[in-house]
């Protein structure tokens, strides 16, 4: 099942995403030297990018209304278990290459990754694992001679 | 003129024959087909994968293998649309209209190869067309001070955020987020840390790759996971000689690819529209022009011949505003420009005369790269469609390790891998916000070379900011403020019309439900 939400309200989050991130931006830009037009200092351009930023947001959301944006936004079903396993491939990625090495990493990417489909099998994403992993090692470590150890241990 | 790039041209065969570069101009088209067929895995995902690996080879394989895998896909993604009637990739999704009845005809195999001969047509005008124009464009180019440069950036900036797909103010908005992103990082100038929030990995900023894998890597699987998109494969069962058009298949289709070059050669030349828009101009085109236009959507073979011919002259086309001025009018011209930038070499118009292995030669792989296109696309057509059975669930857990180990090999630095997950995490709630990302990487690449100029350009005019449209001593820049000017006048009446008659522009649509009917 897809739940629609209206699209003009769907806009209003996003012009206040857009303040946001361009509040954040010239606040931050206002802590450097400004400087003048003549000499600009580092903050000039951030603080510039910000409030343009704060400016767009608020016409992205005050257009809302009018139609701007003629496609429809179908909020999809929470994908929970997808979500998850995509990111926690890569975040394994990350933990098990610095703390044991490229093998260990690329398997648990991978067979964490996997499990992400719903149609997957256990057996299916071992298998896929595996062969990822040994073209990978392969492919990264002795032909590209990528400068990460294929199995160490620099503890936790 | 025509001597000196005929000259030109065949130094840069000299450059693309060495057997080296050959190679890797035949590895880059082929990975690019093969992504192209591959439903779910696009060029730029791809581009940005491999561009780590390219840091250790020479300035002109890199680049010839990147572009390679652009056009290529472009090859692949037609084999996608027509035999599965899958607009994965935009500038195909027109061709599903006539290409998938086609198919279903039995003449699937005829619609391909009217599309590999009106690439190829429409391929060799957009290189022909980049010969003769870039470097006229760069002797215009290099009188350019700081305020033309910026002012032609701007221009640059704004076509390629309001005419892209999607609400032209959100496109806008990405552009002025990706020019954020691109500040993060110590300044050029002063040496201050800008927008690092106290995190010393990010003084030498974001990485490209790590942005372009964030946005078009995670966020495009966090989208697409179990969304189990359904396609039959039961026609796509074709072989080398279903591919023989008869003679009236090549009578019909010889005009059609005629206008979709030429079509495709001027929006390649308009910054901002793309193959994409080109496609859907030349359908329309073809369309309207044609005596019987109820037969469009019922396996035409000009719906197929025009967009497809229009497809490729507007991506060889693509490369013109990116090699001469340093302008790039898409996402995937952008990666290649920050994949030159990585390699040490400053993009703009001095490119062509410092570098002109990498021009002439990129040029001259244009045509070797698309023969072998040909030929892999023709006598090995029963291998691609085999690719096109590959099942998303084994393709994106291999895309995400290549994610990793690819942005972990630009600087063997896992920080910029978390960097590209929280990207990613980001991506995907912009993509169910309605943005489209794309003018992302523009303003990223853009950014800093925009700030470098507009600082210059203040310094030289003393902080007067009506430098821009000083038309006695400025034209050129006037112009260019002049043609963004009328772009935004153009997006506000478009939508004050729109608001007014709550009538929304007419367009093609290409999904895959609609198409059947």
């Amino acid at each position: 099942m897809q739940k629609l939400i209206r699209w003009w309200k769907r806009d209003y989050y996003a012009g206040a995403l857009m303040i946001v991130l361009g509040l954040i931006t010239a606040h931050e830009g206002s802590t450097y030297p400004i400087g003048t037009l003549n000499q600009m200092g580092p903050g000039y351009f951030p603080i510039a990018l910000g409030v343009l930023l704060i400016f767009l947001g608020g016409l992205i959301a005050a257009t809302a209304t009018a139609g701007a944006d003629s496609e429809e936004a179908a909020l999809p079903h929470a994908e929970w278990r997808g979500w998850i396993c995509i990111l926690g491939g890569p975040a394994l990625f990350i933990l098990l290459g610095r703390t044991t090495g490229m093998l260990p990493a690329t398997f648990a990417c991978v067979f964490v990754a996997a499990l992400g489909d719903r149609e997957t099998t256990l057996k299916g994403a071992l298998i896929l694992a595996s062969s990822v992993t040994v073209f990978g090692v392969i492919l990264f470590h002795y032909l590209l001679k990528l400068p990460m150890p294929v199995l160490t241990w620099n503890g936790l | 003129m025509i001597e000196t790039a005929l000259t030109d041209l065949w130094y840069g065969f000299s450059v693309a024959l060495e057997p080296h570069n050959l190679m890797w101009v035949f590895l880059g088209v082929l990975v690019g087909n093969m992504v192209g067929v591959l439903p779910g895995l696009g060029p730029v995902a791809t581009i940005s994968i491999l561009l780590p690996l390219t840091f250790g080879m020479k300035p002109v394989a890199a680049i010839l293998m990147l572009a390679g895998i652009y056009y290529g896909s472009q090859y692949g993604g037609a084999i996608c649309s027509i035999l599965l009637n899958l607009p994965c990739h935009p500038p195909h999704a027109v061709t599903c209209l006539d290409g998938y009845p086609m198919t279903k005809q039995g003449r699937g195999g005829v619609a391909l190869s009217v599309t590999v001969i009106g690439s190829f047509i429409g391929a060799s005008f957009g290189i022909t067309e980049m010969i003769f124009l870039a470097p006229a464009l760069v002797s215009i180019a290099m009188k350019f001070g700081p305020s033309e440069v910026c002012s032609l950036m701007l221009l640059g900036l704004l076509a390629g955020s309001t005419l892209a797909r999607g609400s032209p103010l959100k496109g806008v908005a990405m552009t002025v987020l990706g020019l954020i992103i691109g500040i993060v990082g110590a300044d050029i100038e002063t040496g201050t840390p800008r927008l690092t929030f106290g995190i010393l990995e990010l003084y030498d900023g974001v990485e490209i790759v790590a942005l372009a894998l964030g946005v078009f890597g995670i966020a495009e699987f966090m989208k697409s996971i179990n969304q189990n998109v359904k396609f039959d494969t039961k026609y796509a069962n074709i072989k080398l000689r279903d591919m023989w058009p008869t003679r009236t298949d090549i009578k019909q289709s010889f005009f059609p690819w005629i206008r979709g070059t030429m079509i495709g050669s001027l929006c390649a030349l308009i910054p901002g529209t793309g193959p994409t828009i080109a496609s859907f101009v030349s359908y329309a085109t073809e369309k309207k022009i044609s005596r019987t236009p109820e037969r469009f959507g019922h396996g035409a073979i000009e719906g197929v011949a025009c967009p497809e011919a229009s497809t490729h002259s507007s991506v060889q086309g693509d490369f013109i505003p990116t090699m001469s001025l340093g302008i790039p009018g898409d996402t995937v011209m952008a990666l290649l420009l920050g994949a030159l930038m990585i390699q040490g070499i400053v993009p703009g118009p001095q490119l062509i005369s410092q570098h002109p292995d990498i021009f002439w030669g990129l040029i001259a792989s244009f045509w070797i790269g698309n023969i072998m296109l040909v030929v892999l696309n023709v006598p090995m057509i029963g291998l691609w469609v085999k690719l096109l059975a590959v099942p998303y669930k084994y393709l994106y857990p291999s895309a995400l390790f290549f994610v990793c180990i690819g942005v972990y090999g630009a600087n063997n630095d896992m920080f910029q891998v978390a960097l590209t997950l929280i990207i990613g995490v980001f991506g995907y709630i912009l993509l169910l916000l309605g943005f489209h990302p794309a003018p992302i990487l523009l303003g990223f690449v853009l950014g800093p070379r925009f700030e470098e100029n507009f600082r210059r350009a203040m310094l030289i005019s003393r902080g007067d900011i009506w430098v821009f449209v000083d038309i006695k001593n400025h034209p050129i820049s006037t112009v260019f403020v002049g043609l963004s000017a009328f772009l935004i006048i153009l997006q506000i009446v478009l939508w004050l019309r729109r608001a007014k008659w709550g009538i929304r522009v007419p367009q093609v649509s290409a999904t895959p439900s609609e198409a059947e009917g």
